[in-house]
């Protein structure tokens, strides 16, 4: 079986950093990417539950 | 551009809701009956279908799959199709998703009391109902994907982005999760042994909280809670960073399920420490939620919806704070295997899950038959009868936890055990169990007093069974621009595979060290597989559910190895285990080292009547397996099955195996009859001796080997 091929990693410490870089990278790229978001696309997305209903009318968002 | 006229389906909405309110009732009234045999144990009536062991299982499916399963599909039936302006991507799947998970749910309300059990946690189901649900997931994700890519709205809402990770994960999940050898049409062994066995199914276990009983919700609430409160949700920016983080981080968190076991060191901190990062995505949900309200909590008085929906969110948040806690190695230690769990989970079943499909249907009902509640002043009882039984079910929980905990480590001055017999701890808290009890009937009056208030509500108005609805077609223009999550959104398929990849991650760091490194698990030369004889008790012990009251797990704790008289348990004595049977809850003792421990008669007399051996036990008596036969024309299959998964029975043991197993139990029986008792040497109690005789006992015999 193919597991046999993986019994020689000894390292076994080099799975937590490359846990910890995925992390790192991943959460700061999703930051950099909200801070930079546009506000009408926010208002956009933000009311589409509020826009299909027709028994209530909407309210002008907030923010 | 051209309006486009189209119809939403409501009368598939209005089915799974139908289903959601018949089910989450039998669901919460076996869980009243097995809450009550936990201090009437003759409440099984003597019947095996119905004992604990058996019951259990059935509720924890029905809650999980049945009633927050149907609510789940309610829920995104109706507001897939307006978030996405098109009505479902077929009418025929979505009749085939609903009839095929109601015959699932029936096939399980069969085949559980039947025994019919793999015994891993909310996976109990054999494998031909695991096949069929993979079927029907599959169903619902092409309806779910196909109606994506026939949307009328360029960019998918959060809500859709919760709906597609839970339609990826659970598919994975479960399938990883179930893999299992045949040995009948209703009986398998899973592929998976010991340790390994124990991480797969608590990575599952965990992410079915996770992805079943929580992202989808969490898409309900971004849904649901806006259009209840009048007003867009909190930030949309805080639900972009809660939806990836979440899904992200949770996948990675299965092992704290596993804490002081015989999981490797390293796995279990690698658990610990994303479980107490969960803390960050969960909350900022949960303020996602509650500050949606800002500006209108004035409406919270007035609206039972709304007010469903806080205490929903409230539990939410509590559950998500308290799990990450309980992961705490110290605290674990303290509140893992009692009842302190049970008050965990139903914060989060009845709080969280239940009371947000409550307000999720009073909110639907009157929308959907076009009229208005039936009487809010009846929802209000229901509301407070609810929360009243929430408090009722969870303190005496709590309470019951910390005390039995704290009796079974407490030493006395003299280093000996103060409550040394098991049973001391359980007569303690039996008041707590009637207490107990008593909130789940308040909970289930609050569900039956709902379900009247809808029935009435729907009579009063008329069903609307398709909602006609207008929209510009989405243009084929290609579309550049934007930053990478806006594109993201307008390529679901590219989504999903982005929402894969982010939980194949953390399931492929945990589980491949352990599965290919053999320093993971050391073995021990003086474990062997099973006898024949005593792999018809094991298979005994899955039928009859033991594992839902006894663990086999000693931790490694002065307080265990002292009570349980013997090692803690060691990773390597699990190996030929499939499939693990560690348990989760300690009702009853552990029995990993029980082996030995008594003599045949005494298990024989105890399972016959167990207050004749343990006086004020709440076990039930199993008087069955003393007229029942074990089948041994199966030997041959078991055996052949365990070969194939691992376990070094050699070539052509099968043939020879029930010569072996009619030599075991003669030797039993002649014990037993040492003592004047008269068994066929085939009973089932035959067999299950010879199981628990043997647990725990292959490492006494490598000390000897070292003397």
């Amino acid at each position: 079986m193919f597991k046999y091929y993986f019994e020689q990693i000894h390292n076994v410490a080099i799975w937590p950093i490359i846990s910890l870089s995925i992390f790192f990278v991943f959460f700061v790229g999703l930051i950099v990417y909200v801070w930079k978001i546009k506000k009408p696309y926010i208002h956009h997305m933000q009311d589409m539950p509020l826009q299909d209903d027709n028994h209530m009318p909407n309210q002008p968002s907030k923010s | 551009m051209e309006l486009e006229h189209f119809k939403y389906d409501n009368k598939i909405v209005k089915y799974f809701s139908i289903a959601t309110v018949v089910f989450g009732l039998v669901g919460m009234l076996v869980g009243l009956i097995i809450a009550t045999q936990l201090f009437l144990p003759e409440l099984n009536l003597g019947i095996q279908y119905t004992t604990f062991g058996r019951l259990r299982p059935l509720h924890t499916n029905a809650i999980i799959f049945a009633f927050v399963g149907n609510a789940m599909f309610a829920g995104v039936y109706y507001s897939m199709q307006r978030l996405l302006k098109a009505r479902m991507f077929s009418d025929l799947l979505s009749y085939v998703h609903f009839w095929g998970w109601q015959l699932i749910i029936v096939a399980a309300a069969i085949t559980l009391p039947l025994g019919m059990t793999s015994s891993k946690e909310y996976a109990e189901l054999e494998w031909p109902i695991d096949i069929a649900i993979t079927l029907i997931w599959v169903v619902f994700g092409i309806n779910m994907i196909g109606t994506i890519l026939k949307r009328r709205e360029r960019h998918m809402y959060v809500a859709i982005w919760f709906y597609i990770a839970t339609f990826v994960t659970v598919a994975v999940l479960h399938v990883v999760n179930s893999f299992a050898i045949p040995v009948t049409l209703f009986k398998s062994y899973s592929w998976y042994a010991g340790v390994q066995d124990a991480l797969v199914q608590w990575w599952y276990g965990h992410n079915a909280v996770a992805f079943f009983l929580t992202t989808p919700f969490l898409g309900l609430m971004y849904y649901y809670l806006p259009k209840a409160a009048n007003r867009p949700v909190y930030s949309y920016k805080l639900s972009i960073i809660h939806f990836w983080s979440l899904i992200f981080i949770y996948i990675w968190a299965g092992p704290h399920h596993l804490l002081y076991t015989s999981l490797p060191d390293w796995a279990q901190s690698l658990g610990v420490v994303f479980s107490i990062m969960l803390i960050a995505p969960s909350w900022g949900g949960m303020l996602n939620g509650l500050l949606t309200l800002r500006g209108a909590w004035d409406r919270v008085r007035e609206d039972p919806v709304l007010k469903f929906m806080v205490v929903a969110v409230t539990a939410y948040g509590m559950s998500t704070l308290e799990g990450p806690l309980l992961s705490i190695k110290s605290v674990n230690a303290i509140a893992h295997f009692t009842d302190w769990i049970i008050a965990h989970v139903h914060v989060g079943g009845l709080g969280w899950n239940g009371f947000l499909t409550f307000g999720m249907l009073y909110w639907l009902i009157p929308r959907m038959w076009g009229t208005k509640l039936f009487s809010t002043k009846l929802a209000n009882v229901h509301f407070w009868i609810g929360t009243l039984g929430i408090i009722v079910y969870v303190l005496p929980m709590y309470t019951s936890g910390v005390v039995q905990s704290l009796m079974w480590k407490n030493f006395n001055a003299e280093g000996f055990l103060e409550y040394p017999n098991f049973l001391e701890t359980v007569t303690q808290i039996v008041p707590l169990y009637m207490m107990r009890a008593i909130g789940g009937l308040l909970y289930l009056t609050g569900a039956v007093i709902m379900v009247v208030n809808l029935v009435k509500t729907a009579k009063q108005g008329t069903f609307i069974p398709e909602e006609s609805a207008e929209a510009p077609a989405l243009e084929k223009k290609k579309m550049v621009g934007g930053y990478w999550h806006n594109r993201l959104e307008r390529k679901p398929v590219i989504f999903t595979s982005l929402v894969l990849v982010a939980i194949l991650i953390g399931g492929v760091v945990e589980m491949v060290p352990t599965f290919l490194i053999k320093s993971n698990v050391p073995t021990i030369a003086s474990v062997k597989p099973y006898t024949p004889l005593e792999l018809h008790g094991r298979d005994l012990y899955i039928r009859e559910g033991c594992n839902n009251c006894h663990t086999q797990m000693v931790r490694p704790f002065r307080s265990e190895t002292v009570r349980y008289k013997g090692e803690y348990s060691k990773a390597g004595e699990f190996v030929y285990d499939h499939p693990f049977l560690w348990g989760s809850k300690r009702t009853g003792p552990d029995l990993h080292r029980v082996g030995g421990a008594y003599n045949s008669v005494w298990h024989f007399n105890h399972m016959l009547d167990p207050t004749s051996t343990s006086p004020g036990s709440i076990m039930p008596p199993y008087p069955w397996l003393y007229e029942q036969k074990i089948n041994i024309e199966r030997t041959a299959g078991k055996i052949k099955a365990l070969r194939t998964v691992g376990v070094p029975y050699e070539e052509g043991y099968e043939d020879v195996a029930n010569e072996d197993l009619k030599e075991q139990a003669a030797e039993i029986v002649a014990d037993l009859k040492a003592s004047d008792v008269d068994i066929p040497e085939t009973a089932e109690i035959v067999a299950l001796i010879a199981y628990l005789q043997r647990l725990g006992t292959d490492i006494k015999a490598e000390k000897t080997v070292e003397k």
